[in-house]
């Protein structure tokens, strides 16, 4: 397995981690909050920023314990732009949709949402595709 | 798109996978993708494979269609 291909699934397991992290503890408030008016945007931020740093430090430790040539090849590169390019409309889906959010008016609380799953959407169904692709080929 | 890379690698003094990405500038897993039909490599690195073992491309790479007859 090569260094960017680990790296592939530290970034799948820790974005697919974090947000249901941060799903968990929203759906927590709920029982006492009504959904719109959970407080969001704090766990929303340290929720990611600790996907942030797992990835960091989860790729170091894969790199530790299993070295390995850490060398992008040209693969790599193909196959990296191919995941993104599968995956951008995730980003472009949220992003519209919160922008519809936005111009009729919801809560904040379901705009915010809706674009930061589309950002989690696109980590977890880009590296889908990027480590099918190191398996089976492009 | 099949190829003779393993084949002639150990006609090769059995050079080792690791030691054809050395010379061809790419990771062993690439070399791996590229002998298990997982990756098909550019011209440019085809050419450069071929080189490695000093022998035309066709003798590395070989396509079903390219065996057609142009009629």
């Amino acid at each position: 397995m090569s260094y960017d291909e680990r790296g592939t699934w530290v970034y799948l397991v820790t974005s697919a981690g974090a947000y249901l992290v941060y799903l968990a503890i929203i759906l927590g408030r709920v029982v006492s909050t009504p959904i719109a008016h959970v407080s969001y945007v704090a766990v929303l931020l340290r929720t990611t920023g600790a996907s942030i740093v797992a990835s960091t430090v989860g790729r170091t430790l894969v790199q530790t314990v299993a070295p390995g040539d850490r060398r992008s090849d040209v693969r790599d590169k193909e196959i990296s732009r191919f995941g993104e390019y599968a995956s951008r409309w995730f980003v472009v889906a949220g992003s519209a949709a919160g922008f519809a959010m936005a111009l009729a008016r919801w809560e904040y609380f379901w705009t915010a949402n809706v674009i930061y799953l589309g950002f989690v959407l696109w980590a977890v169904a880009g590296s889908v595709v990027k480590l099918a692709a190191y398996q089976r080929g492009l | 798109m099949t190829n003779s890379i393993r084949a002639l690698r150990f006609a090769r003094g059995e050079m080792t996978q690791a030691q054809l990405a050395e010379h061809v500038g790419v990771t062993r897993q690439t070399i791996i993708a590229i002998e298990q039909g997982r990756y098909s490599p550019s011209l440019e690195m085809a050419f450069q494979i071929a080189a490695v073992f000093g022998v035309p491309l066709e003798q590395v790479f070989q396509h079903p269609a390219s065996d057609a007859q142009v009629r």
